[in-house]
């Protein structure tokens, strides 16, 4: 049996559990998006936008599903020192309700999503899955045929969220274990949001997250998302960010794998309207056989849009590091400014980097540009640290730092950008070896 | 202080140091002169570890110590510095973490607690008014965007931090204009003292205008050929090496 089969078995002996707790909305898609997953089969290395990961492998494991809404109670103290946040939780892929929920300024709403497609059908129907519809990846229509629940942001007109979000996903299972989570974000005409999303793994079981996040900005609306990943090394996270910006939205979004097992990022943002500015950025730390590939297409739709692109690797053991960078700039995209960065440190010989970046241009009164360089820790500058009695340790570390440093600085929350100095540099120091709760918040 | 004898090292198999003598002593001066290509300043690689290069023969001690089984971090905590002929420029790591790692680390090999931030800042401000090196230099990272001159006073700089017992100061004069040598020749006199010593590898007699020397030596074809006073700097100025090349030839 392939392994698409099982899941087709799954998914026809388990259908009516899967809907029976979920709203209407989010079962209307389900049988249709099957199909398509059906049709279109797990990504494997024969798909020329995945030539580094087979998925095939991941999903081959024998996981279990929580497909009953069991109550899976987690013991997870979050409470953050420096970031005043509102913060939120989702385990696996429910919507976790704690005790106190911030209060929120009048007219944000955020729950879970399954409870905001009943309580505000009309709403969530304006938007759900109208991004993710564009997307043409296997893992998103698998994610639509088996969604439950998932996170739901909704800001409305022209109010700004005074604190940031903070959002903590947490993987927690006594067996081997699938989330298919899904997340809905719309910021409306000139709001303004800041998200942190911070992905752990709980239990020594092996993991599949796969995660869809729907992500709108409207006009003048603006929309900060810092995702970070620190899960272990038995997790394969698929996540698929899947962002619209309207007419004059400004958007920032910085992934940071501090620590993972297999991490395929799917980016995929779709500048509609004129003006739009997106400022993409992104770092990823890898040792042992840890594999971090982060696909990104940035969709130049219409005139005057800018895009700005930074993805950084510092890679060591036998890490596998892959960058994909798509730009597509649509005829009559004039005007259209974007600039892609990827630079890439392997700090071993047996680490491996392999950068793509992939221009399409259809426009001719463009600014694009693109870099890819992977390198080595400069023995130059070690020698001259050692010469002036620092260690070998210690002068790598300042130099790995260094090359990470820019990214951290992209961070617009200050509480955060220290935290992430910190965890970063834990991280270089080995310190971070195993996920031990929440370590935004210890 | 240091002892050297018959070292020998090549790179890549190809040997430059053939036979190295010379004994360096507390509070001396030495000024190691010789023509492009003769080992001048693989010596000063070698003293000071770089992996490029290999020893194949001698001895070096230290204050008794074997240098050469030390690595070259060990070398900078026991008191050994060089001034790069070409310092290297370290993007992303500003002067202050590089300075304060480095001073912390040569203060846990001799036991001591880490430097507190308040101290570090005023040996900071103390040592840069040294070498006249300006205010914005903590926050930039290490060489990047110095202009030649800068990069020779931040070596200078470095040294009046670690305050060590030896110094190597490789072709500090090339690069430099006649009021950044002044500087860089004036903080490197302030900071001698009766139990240090210094070793100038240099091409012209100009620096030793400035820094003046106890002994001067001729290095050629990777050995010490002549060593002599003072006057022998001015002797080269004025004749060249090619009358020392000469003599050496005809042995």
């Amino acid at each position: 049996m392939s392994i698409e089969q099982s899941y087709v078995e799954l998914y026809k002996e388990h259908q009516a559990d899967l809907k029976k707790p979920c709203s209407d909305l989010l079962n209307a898609g389900r049988d249709e998006a099957f199909a398509r997953f059906e049709s279109l089969g797990f990504p494997t290395t024969h798909n020329e936008d995945y030539l580094y990961t087979d998925l095939g492998v991941p999903f081959s494991i024998d996981y279990g599903l929580n497909l009953n809404r069991l109550y899976i109670p987690v013991a997870f103290r979050c409470d953050v020192p420096s970031i005043n946040a509102y913060l939120y939780y989702v385990v696996n892929d429910s919507f976790y309700v704690t005790q106190e929920q911030p209060v929120l300024p009048e007219g944000v709403i955020i729950c879970g999503l399954n409870e905001a497609a009943q309580k505000y059908p009309e709403l969530v129907a304006k938007y759900y899955n109208r991004q993710a519809g564009r997307d043409k990846a296997a893992t998103v229509a698998f994610n639509e045929a088996f969604v439950q629940d998932g996170f739901f942001m909704y800001v409305p007109k022209g109010v700004v969220l005074p604190q940031p979000v903070q959002l903590v996903d947490i993987m927690r299972s006594d067996v081997d274990f699938m989330a298919n989570s899904r997340n809905l974000v719309i910021i409306e005409e000139g709001a303004s949001a800041q998200l942190l999303e911070c992905a752990h793994t709980q239990d020594p079981v092996q993991f599949l997250c796969n995660r869809v996040t729907e992500v709108f900005v409207c006009e003048n609306g603006s929309f900060e998302y810092y995702a970070l990943e620190n899960t272990h090394n038995k997790t394969t996270n698929i996540g698929s960010l899947l962002v619209k910006q309207e007419a004059s939205s400004n958007v920032l979004i910085n992934t940071v794998t501090l620590h993972n097992g297999l991490t395929r990022n799917n980016i995929r943002v779709d500048l509609d309207g004129a003006n739009a500015e997106i400022l993409l950025c992104g770092m990823a730390i890898g040792d042992k056989n840890q594999q971090i590939d982060n696909f990104t297409q940035i969709n130049h739709n219409t005139h005057h849009c800018r895009s700005h692109e930074l993805f950084k690797y510092v890679l060591d053991d036998s890490a596998i590091g892959a960058f994909a960078g798509r730009i597509y700039v649509a005829p009559g995209a004039q005007k259209t400014e974007a600039l892609m960065t990827n630079k890439n440190l392997c700090a071993t010989p047996t680490a491996k980097m392999k950068a793509k970046p992939q221009l399409e241009i259809y426009a001719d009164d463009v600014k694009c540009s693109h870099g890819a360089t992977v390198g080595q820790l400069d023995e130059a500058a070690l020698f001259y640290m050692r010469s002036r009695g620092i260690s070998v340790q210690e002068a790598k570390l300042l130099l790995k730092f260094a090359f990470a440093a820019d990214v951290i600085e992209n961070i617009r929350i200050d509480a955060l950008k220290d935290r992430i100095h910190l965890l970063v540099e834990k991280r270089f120091r080995g310190e971070l070896s195993k996920c031990a709760g929440c370590v935004i918040c210890q | 202080m240091l002892t050297i004898k018959n070292l020998h090292a090549n790179i890549n198999g190809k040997e430059i140091l053939r036979g190295i003598n010379l004994q360096v002593n507390e509070g001396e001066i030495h000024a190691i002169m010789g023509p492009n290509g003769s080992g001048k300043s693989t010596l000063s690689a070698v003293l000071t570890g770089n992996p490029l290069f290999t020893v194949t023969e001698g001895e070096v001690l230290f204050n008794d110590k074997n240098l050469l089984d030390l690595a070259p971090e060990d070398r900078s905590r026991e008191g050994i510095f060089l001034s790069f002929q070409y310092p290297v420029e370290i993007p992303g790591v500003s002067m202050t973490n590089f300075m304060r790692s480095a001073i912390n680390e040569h203060r846990k090999y001799k036991d001591l607690d880490p430097i507190s931030a308040s101290d570090f800042l005023k040996l900071m401000r103390e040592k840069k008014d040294l070498v006249e090196l300006d205010n914005k230099l903590a926050s930039r990272s290490v060489n990047e965007g110095f202009s030649g001159g800068e990069k020779k006073r931040n070596e200078i700089f470095q040294m009046a931090m670690l305050d060590p017992k030896l110094s190597i100061l490789d072709e500090t004069d090339s690069g430099l204009d006649i009021d950044a040598l002044r500087i860089v020749a004036n903080g490197v006199n302030k900071l001698k003292t009766d139990h240090n010593a210094c070793i100038v590898i240099t091409h012209y007699q100009r620096l030793l205008d400035y820094i003046k020397p106890d002994i001067v030596h001729v290095l050629y074809k990777g050995q010490i050929v002549k060593t002599a006073g003072p006057e022998l700097a001015l002797e080269l100025e004025e004749r060249g090496y090619d009358w020392i090349k000469q003599e050496v030839d005809a042995r």
